[in-house]
């Protein structure tokens, strides 16, 4: 009798034992459905990214030396750059900020059925290869382009303008670009904005002015900060856009890079210029973290 | 005049006080449209500068590109690269999804973040660490090289619109049916994969897309007889305005629509 009570009080722990073994082999076998994945992007990319990192610290004799970063304080064509991607980068957010505002009102403002045919201004562009979008900038944009030969023929101007191959042809092309990534997510927050509140204001005798700018756009920041913060940072890396539309003329970091490998092959210039283009990144998007989940940012346009 | 004095919104704003709003949102989704779409007859021009809308119509770009073997040649790359990807990416990436989804491991948060870095880190600098990768690998010009960086790229993008799918699908039918004697595989097969298949799908037509139209990673590790279209298109926009880029443009925005339209028409019952 004592034997089987000794018995029954050690089942279950054993039994308890047996299961916590078996959901931890499930959580590992589970978890080991990611390695494929995991280890694809460890080899083509954290790796290669790490070692891109320790090179940045490597002279060109092959010692360890803060010399990329060195120059890069004091060579002025760097601090040219550094502006350069910033200003365009600021200037782009801004502009996207002033025309998707009203567009993203616009759409919020409107029955579902004809907001998501309007949509479609949004979508479609989103989804044209980047590529194409630019050189469809540079066709309308050229000397003999479109919008040269219409404001000769209006006599808006006589002479063909230079619209491209400057800051200004980077520019239009990079709202354009840019735009759909600032728009969706305003969007989602401006659908989200419960009516009742505007119409409690207007109830209490706020004017339609006056319940838009102290009750509508308090509660849309999240998404217009959201919004332009993804703008900016993906601004802060464009590479295709500025190198077909700046003509030469405008170098922000990455067209830098680029150059670095493509020209000289200088790998320690290019990786130091890489980390910092990599930190202001990872900074932004920290900042953005805390002010949206970071999936319903970059997951908005594929819904 | 009546619609115009009727209250547009809550607030009571008339449509005419709106107006000038109406006026700005069109013209902004001209802006948005225009450029993109007006690409597609000036293609058909016969000019040699383009024009719209073009003097005389022509298929000559269109003759151009498909008698020249070096686009045909890198239309051929980039479709290859783009249909491997898929395969490659869609499972890879589904399963990575169901993984962190079903296990509630301390460590699938560090796994997720490891997975998305693709589309947090600038492109540029994916395209020096592939490029550096591959010097070392012997990877370089090689449509291997391609497909496995264009994989990568895709990853974070099947798991995304994988992982949402999941998290609207109730894991205790899995559960039941394996309760009832099927293996997890089985159950992972025959309950879940239905369900989220719309998804799946989806996924495979944006990792495509993601290849096909991904430039900067291609302009580093693709070449010779495997240079991809979108490299190629992008030297020839920076020496000069060919017009048979317009016929490519054009053909590029006929597969992508087509190719979102199809994923469109099986994506609907995944929503609820």
């Amino acid at each position: 009798m004592a034997a089987s009570a000794l018995a029954d009080a050690a089942a279950p722990k054993l039994h308890a034992e047996g299961l916590k073994r078996d959901a931890r082999r499930e959580h590992w076998s589970l978890l080991g459905l990611t390695l494929p994945a995991v280890l694809l992007v460890l080899i083509t990319m954290i790796l290669p990214v790490g070692w891109l990192f320790w090179l940045s610290f490597l002279a060109d004799d092959g010692s360890f030396s803060f010399e990329h970063y060195r120059r890069m304080i004091e060579q002025p064509s760097y601090g040219r750059t550094f502006r350069a991607t910033f200003e365009i980068s600021f200037l782009t957010t801004g502009i996207c900020l002033l025309i998707g505002y009203p567009l993203a009102y616009f759409m919020s403002q409107l029955p579902r059925r004809a907001a998501n045919l309007c949509m479609i201004a949004v979508m479609l562009p989103f989804w044209t290869s980047l590529l194409v979008r630019t050189y469809a900038w540079l066709v309308l944009l050229q000397r003999r382009g479109l919008i040269n030969t219409w404001g000769m023929e209006l006599g808006l101007w006589s002479e063909p303008l230079t619209l491209v191959h400057n800051v200004g042809g980077t520019l239009v092309g990079m709202v354009h670009i840019m735009l759909p990534f600032l728009v969706l997510p305003l969007y989602g927050t401006m659908r989200g904005i419960d009516r009742d509140l505007l119409k409690a204001a207007a109830n209490l005798g706020a004017s339609p002015t006056r319940c838009f700018w102290h009750v509508f756009v308090p509660l849309s920041l999240p998404g217009l900060m959201a919004g332009a913060l993804i703008v900016f940072i993906l601004c802060l890396g464009f590479y295709v856009t500025p190198a077909v539309l700046g003509g030469g003329k405008v170098t922000m970091v990455s067209n830098r890079i680029a150059n670095d490998i493509e020209l000289f092959f200088n790998w320690g210039a290019a990786s130091a210029l890489g980390v910092v283009l990599l930190v202001a990144t990872l900074a932004l998007i920290f900042a953005a973290s805390r002010l949206l989940r970071l999936d319903t940012i970059l997951g908005g346009g594929h819904q | 005049m009546s619609w115009l004095d009727a209250p547009a919104s809550e607030t009571q704003i008339t449509h005419r006080a709106r107006l000038w709003l109406y006026v700005i949102a069109t013209l902004i989704m001209a802006f948005l449209l225009i450029p993109t779409l007006i690409v597609i007859p000036m293609s058909f021009s016969a000019s040699q500068y383009l024009e719209f809308p073009p003097r005389t119509w022509s298929l000559r770009w269109y003759e151009a590109y498909f008698s020249s073997s070096s686009w045909m040649q890198a239309t051929y790359t980039s479709l290859k690269a783009g249909v491997l990807t898929a395969l490659v990416a869609t499972p890879v990436g589904t399963l990575a999804a169901y993984g962190l989804h079903a296990s509630r491991f301390r460590w699938a948060g560090l796994v997720y973040m490891v997975l998305i870095t693709p589309i947090v880190v600038p492109v540029i600098l994916v395209g020096i660490a592939v490029f550096y990768a591959y010097v070392q690998l012997k990877l370089v010009n090689s449509l291997l090289g391609v497909v496995l960086a264009h994989t990568m790229l895709a990853i974070p993008i099947v798991m995304m619109v994988v992982s949402s799918a999941l998290k609207s699908f109730d894991m205790n039918q899995e559960r039941v049916a394996r309760s009832l004697g099927a293996s997890r595989p089985r159950a992972f097969f025959m309950v879940t994969v239905p369900q989220i298949k719309f998804a799946v799908i989806t996924g495979a037509v944006l990792s495509f897309l993601t290849s096909f139209d991904e430039v900067i990673v291609a302009m580093f590790v693709s070449g010779g007889a495997n240079s991809t279209l979108t490299r190629n298109m992008f030297n020839a926009l920076r020496d000069q305005i060919d017009p048979t880029i317009a016929a490519i443009s054009t053909i590029m925005i006929v597969i992508t629509s087509a190719l979102l339209a199809v994923s469109q028409l099986f994506g609907k019952p995944d929503r609820r």
